[in-house]
């Protein structure tokens, strides 16, 4: 059980599209002394960049109204405080909002810290020659379409964000687990360099920050993994005490299962080498860490070990990259998977008749190759929904695919049906590169009065 | 005979950019010695042949009783940009799964 030593920080959300209800059940009955909303994907900051440039007042995460809304009264009557990078691209909008959003539930004036400092575009401006992680290329090659560029700070901004006493912590782009660590740093004093702290509060804020991946979401298989009520999983805290103890669990009386299994899915999601998992705050070792089950929904996590932080921050770099058009119609009975193919090779004959071409193009048959591709060696189903999609600079021709394969509705092989409306959608595409942390200058303002 | 990977371990699929990241996890450690002279990168890359290009890196972590497979240029240019269903790729893991490896008794 809890004793008064241990802090217990809760994940209220681990997507911009989490669900919200058992972050509230996390707020009411889970006993948090935190909740943390991580809610930034790769490309959100650069989406929500746009909705600032359109208005001022815009740019942080939509959702952060609904989430604010319902968790406010319980965390302000309970003093939980709440962390989030539902910032987004706006921080500062979003505390505006969510102080709008306390006064209009009758909770007063609220102040919150705005952690500033990860929007380095115009510092990037400058930069050309500094290299994109994933191709070598200067980044000079993407700056002219660039929307957004963001380093992923660390957790010394949030705990001085923290320090404030501030009851809502709101930032941009943070490096996820760096949101859950931050607490335990504001709450026993941890220094950036206390490695063995920092390892832990790392382990813990990665296991932590996609929410129900912990406690059976993404994970159940009937029969071989079964997960007992699904429909209600609870979402995960860690109970952490000032040595660094940590022990995982979840909203007592929820549904799903939070064991070493589940906690090993997670502690191996998104890592690359298992003995450099490199965040703001240290680079992580996960290949000496401990998983024990302590009791039923309760995992020990021990010995995690880390080396020193990079000296670089991680910026993400977002930029227009044209279009994706799509476009969906079904087959079914008899020739079903015959009829689609030929569909198929219409649509690309009368894509190329109107001149149109494509960077990428792709055909697939739902039901049969277009999760796992391989589509020769795949058994013929009794129905089958074709796809086709290509990637352009040219929205028009992004939208002809979509156009064409409703058409096969009354232009293609015989028996088509349920088409879908054409299909089109910005590509914001993001690349990275690494920017020397002494030119990042990452800080704290507090809206409304402490 | 043969086992599948899915008779000995559980696999969850992750995505940075354009690569996948597949963890395979024993459900008994007993298993862990077979999977890591069994599941070979060689296997798992004739398994991905079809959706990834690679290279492939395989992490053994034992004292987790799993391995992090790490596969590179395998998600269509990444989530922003592919045009696949699955851009993150989380299906992956059955994929994996499927392997099928030399009965182990």
């Amino acid at each position: 059980m809890r004793s008064k030593d241990t802090v217990r920080v809760g994940s209220g959300a681990g997507t911009s599209d989490d669900r919200m209800v058992p972050a509230l059940e996390l707020a009411e009955r889970g006993n948090i002394d935190y909740l943390v909303f991580e809610c930034l994907a790769e490309r959100t900051v650069s989406r929500e960049n746009l909705a600032r440039s359109k208005d001022p007042d815009q740019g942080y995460a939509p959702s952060l109204h609904a989430r604010l809304r319902m968790v406010l009264p319980t965390c302000i009557d309970r003093k939980i405080r709440i962390v989030s990078n539902m910032g987004a691209a706006n921080p500062v909008g979003g505390a505006r909002a969510a102080r709008k959003e306390a006064a209009d539930l009758g909770l007063g004036d609220i102040p919150v810290a705005v952690v500033l400092g990860d929007d380095v575009s115009s510092l990037v401006q400058h930069k050309g020659e500094l290299r994109l992680i994933e191709n070598g290329e200067p980044l000079e090659s993407i700056l002219p379409k660039m929307i957004s560029a963001n380093a992923y700070l660390g957790a010394d901004v949030v705990c001085e964000a923290l320090n404030t006493g501030a009851p809502i912590v709101l930032s941009g782009r943070v490096a996820d687990p760096s949101l859950f660590l931050a607490p335990m740093m504001h709450e026993f004093g941890w220094a950036c360099d206390d490695l063995t702290m920092i390892a832990q509060g790392t382990a813990a804020g990665h296991l932590l920050e996609c929410t129900a991946s912990v406690t059976g979401g993404c994970f159940g298989w009937p029969g071989k993994k079964d997960v007992p009520n699904l429909a209600n999983n609870g979402f995960p805290f860690a109970d952490v005490k000032a040595d660094g103890s940590i022990v995982i669990g979840k909203t007592p009386d929820s549904g799903g299962r939070l064991d070493v299994m589940t906690c090993t899915e997670q502690l191996i999601y998104e890592i690359h080498d298992p003995t450099a998992y490199i965040t703001p705050d240290c680079v992580l070792d996960i290949s000496t860490i401990a998983l024990r089950q302590e009791s039923f929904d309760r995992v020990r996590l021990a010995n995690a070990t880390a080396r020193p932080a990079t000296p670089t921050y991680k910026v993400n770099v977002g930029y227009a990259d044209g279009y994706i058009g799509e476009g969906e119609v079904s087959y079914g009975g008899i020739d079903a998977v015959a009829r689609a193919r030929w569909a198929a090779e219409i649509v690309k004959d009368r894509l190329k008749a109107q001149g149109l071409t494509y960077d990428d193009f792709r055909v697939d048959l739902i039901g049969m190759s277009s999760l796992h591709d391989n589509l020769e060696s795949r058994p013929e189903p009794y129905e089958v929904r074709l796809r086709m999609a290509g990637r352009t600079a040219n929205r028009k021709a992004a939208h002809a695919i979509g156009f064409e394969v409703r058409a096969m509705h009354m232009h293609g092989p015989g028996g088509a049906g349920g088409a879908c409306e054409p299909r089109v959608r910005d590509v914001l595409a993001v690349k990275s590169v690494l920017l020397p942390k002494s030119m990042v200058n990452p800080q704290v303002v507090v809206e409304g009065s402490l | 005979m043969s086992v599948r990977v899915y008779d000995l371990a559980h696999s969850r699929a992750g995505d940075k950019g354009n690569t996948s990241n597949i963890s395979v996890i024993c459900y008994d450690a007993r298993h862990w010695e077979f999977l890591e002279r069994e599941l070979t990168v060689e296997r798992v890359a004739d398994a991905f042949r079809h959706l990834a290009k690679g290279p492939i890196r395989r992490y053994p972590l034992r004292n987790l009783k799993a391995f992090n497979f790490v596969i590179e240029n395998a998600l269509a240019g990444g989530v922003t940009v592919s045009l696949a269903q699955d851009i993150h790729g989380k299906s992956y893991s059955n994929v994996m799964l499927a392997i099928e490896l030399p009965d182990p008794k």
